[in-house]
């Protein structure tokens, strides 16, 4: 007899999530990814000054703040032909960069990690034994046996006093946790270090951005950071070492510990790489452009149909038609009036809740397409594409992680495991190497502009009258995010956000073909329907972000998460 | 004793009232000048993006949208005792806001010992950039709130700019 669990809402700081599955002899059958928020944001920004979007465009998500705002200014300046100054694509390409490594990390151990690893088994691990694993992985020097001793002895304290924190409401010793406690205290380990070094990455963005965590550097046109090698309030030579010493100190932290946990991961876990792929069409933009107009760049990206990697298909530019033409958002099954299948500029936002209808209507996100088609996009979708086109360091990381991994797992483990739920973690992991790489590039290419002379960070930007269309895409940490703007007299007039998170999480679309989440979903075995950790592997792999940042404190502790389970 | 304080609003200005931690923060920022161991900050909906912020703080005030059974409009002002514990919730371990933002700090030995919570009752959570008066009115109050507070740890405001 099936099963239907409901799990809602599976994130919080990103906006609802709803995901239903259909369980039948011990496996999903058929799943529904909901969106339970309405935005509708984009109907604030009609009228305003396309100046002026990136600023509210930031505040969508609570998560993913910089990207919207990088978005927003590139959608403007594409509609108006601007170009942008090399400084201000070197200084924007080091807060996408560091940003992203940031986010990866983060989502890594902080909000993905303990799917897999249990905290509650690593207080039984014995130190000196995970110093060893941890030595014999890696020449990571805060492998020792005394600090891993520290990190176990504190985790008893936080146990022992019943204050798990943010550990506490875990899956701790679900059938489907398979790790040893060494192996669990040794990613335990990490997780404490990750704190500090997420900090220390997160540091560039701050000084780039100038200070407060919302980035304030920003301006159709290029960047508001003057640069004089000279005084002391602006973008300084001292400042920029400062930065490329914290840039550093991170690289080790990548390559060393987090590429070689998700190495180990993955081979004790060798069997989710079987589980997750769902859909296999994958899309990712260019980014990290290396000229004025966007039509050079550090990392590639383009369409991959059908998991073939020969099949690639590069976007070539801002101005691809390939990329502009073949975005649609279409809303059979979504709580908007209509049916239509339509190009983001010439969309509309018009609600219309019904309720969770199985076969109709069930969601706030839209359903996008790419040449009618649904895409997966995400760190899996760039790390392919760029593996398709060529690009030697993602081709050196991807062989790296899977050699290790094939070590460990006493099998050759070949790329086309990655299209899977593990996959997706094995593959942000090489894109955060990747991306570490290409930051160390942009701030040697930022010095050497400096150093030839060139000070200019922006170009100001005008507005003809009559109607100008610009697309600004950018390869985030979740996944391709694109920006449609229709600018009327200096106006905006529509305004559309095809964010990564409605690509993977949403609803079937007009042909009534399941999204990303939903697709890779199917199959999955699921030990105890009470407690569907497997069903929260794979979503968190994709690294779930709704944008819709709702925030409010609960002081009176209402449980507001809940799992139901209905025959 | 010197103290260091960190003034954090925090909640989504594109959702009328959740906005409202932010909209004090801004309203404080335009309306005194502050000595320089006061830190203000609009920490949007971030989480762990601000834990560098709570380094070196002897004291932190956080002005949030809170859920409540008082009515809309509503101040509450109380230290919490318990941080971690109080704003712990049922949820699964993945999610990083402000309660993990504590609890993390927590666990790094970088909770400020002094925390004060400046809770505002919202009405209305719908998309939008402009407050419901009611909580246009409680932003003010939470305002003065955090100056009385301050004046209590022998901190002294300067006069508004003009």
């Amino acid at each position: 007899m099936a099963k239907r669990i409901v799990v809602d809402p599976i994130t919080r700081i990103e906006g609802h999530l709803r995901i239903d599955c259909e369980i039948d002899n011990g496996r999903v059958t058929k799943a529904w990814s909901s969106g339970q928020m309405w935005r509708g944001i984009e109907l604030i920004l009609q009228g305003r000054d396309p100046r002026d979007a990136w600023v509210f465009t930031q505040r969508i998500c609570g998560v993913c703040t910089t990207v919207h705002a990088i978005a927003s200014v590139r959608a403007v300046e594409n509609a108006l032909n601007l170009e942008v100054p090399l400084n201000a694509q070197y200084i924007r390409n080091m807060i996408i960069g560091a940003h992203g490594i940031f986010d990866h990390i983060v989502h890594f151990y902080h909000l993905s990690a303990l799917d897999w690893v249990d905290i509650v088994s690593a207080l039984k691990g014995s130190p000196k034994a995970a110093s060893a694993l941890g030595q014999q992985l890696s020449p990571w020097h805060r492998n020792s046996e005394q600090e891993i001793k520290a990190v176990q002895e504190k985790l008893k304290g936080f146990v022992g006093s019943g204050q798990l924190g943010v550990f506490a409401g875990g899956y701790w010793g679900h059938p489907a946790m398979k790790l040893s406690p060494e192996v669990n205290l040794l990613a335990a380990t990490h997780y404490f270090q990750a704190l500090e070094y997420q900090r220390k990455i997160n540091k560039v963005v701050a000084i780039l951005g100038s200070k407060t965590p919302h980035i304030q550097n920003l301006a159709v046109g290029g960047v508001a950071n003057p640069i004089n090698p000279d005084s002391q309030s602006t973008l300084t030579i001292e400042r920029l070492y400062h930065i490329k010493t914290l840039i550093d100190e991170i690289g080790a932290f990548v390559k060393d510990v987090y590429m070689v946990d998700v190495a180990a991961v993955g081979a004790f876990y060798a069997d989710w790489t079987k589980y997750g792929a769902g859909v296999t069409n994958y899309l990712a933009v260019p980014d990290m452009p290396l000229d004025t107009k966007g039509t050079a760049f550090d990392l590639p990206g383009g369409y991959i149909a059908d998991g073939k990697v020969g099949s690639f298909k590069p976007v070539t530019g801002f101005n691809d038609d390939f990329f502009k033409q073949g975005v649609k958002e279409g809303i059979k099954h979504s709580w908007y009036k209509g049916d239509w299948d339509r190009h983001p500029w010439e969309e509309e936002t018009v609600p219309q809740h019904t309720d969770f209808q199985d076969n109709g209507k069930y969601s706030w996100v839209k359903s996008p397409t790419f040449n009618g088609k649904p895409a997966q996009v995400g760190p899996l979708a760039n790390v392919l594409c760029m593996y398709a086109a060529g690009h030697a360091p993602t081709k050196k990381y991807t062989e790296g992680l899977l050699g290790t991994v094939s070590k460990l797992a006493g099998a050759t483990v070949g790329i086309d495991a990655l299209h899977s739920t593990i996959g997706r973690h094995a593959a942000r992991a090489v894109r955060c190497a990747v991306l570490h790489d290409s930051l160390v590039g942009q701030w040697q290419a930022l010095m050497d502009n400096i150093g030839r002379g060139d000070y200019a960070t922006f170009n100001a930007p005008v507005f003809p009258k009559g109607e100008q269309r610009g697309v600004g895409f950018h390869e985030a940490p979740r996944g391709v995010l694109s920006h449609w703007v229709v600018i009327q007299d200096g106006k905006i007039k529509n305004y559309q956000c095809v964010v990564p998170s409605t690509w993977n999480a949403g609803p079937r679309n007009n042909n009534d073909v399941p999204g990303p989440y939903e697709a890779s979903l199917v199959n999955t075995p699921i030990a105890d329907p009470e407690k569907p950790l497997e069903v929260l592997r794979t979503v968190h792999s994709f690294d779930p972000c709704l944008a819709c940042a709702i925030h409010l404190l609960d002081p009176e502790n209402r449980e507001i998460v809940s799992v139901r389970t209905t025959v | 004793m010197s103290c260091n304080i960190l003034v954090l609003g925090v909640g989504n200005v594109l959702l009328s009232d959740e906005g409202a931690g932010v909209r004090a923060v801004e309203q404080l920022q335009r309306s005194y000048v502050f000595p320089p161991r006061v830190e203000l900050i609009d920490g949007g909906t971030m989480g762990l993006d601000l834990l560098g912020y709570l380094d070196d703080k002897t004291h932190l005030f956080i002005v949030d949208a809170i859920v409540s059974s008082k009515p809309p409009g509503s101040l509450i002002v109380e230290k919490l005792l318990d941080p971690p514990a109080y704003f712990r919730q049922k949820i699964s371990p993945h999610q990083i806001g402000l309660s993990e933002l504590l609890a993390v700090a927590a666990m790094q030995d970088c909770l400020p010992p002094s925390i004060t919570l400046f809770g505002i009752v919202p009405l209305d959570l719908s998309t939008g950039i402009e407050m419901s008066p009611e909580v246009n009115a409680a932003v003010s109050a939470a305002v003065l709130a955090v100056v009385k507070e301050l004046g209590m740890l022998g901190i002294e405001v300067g006069a508004p700019r003009c």
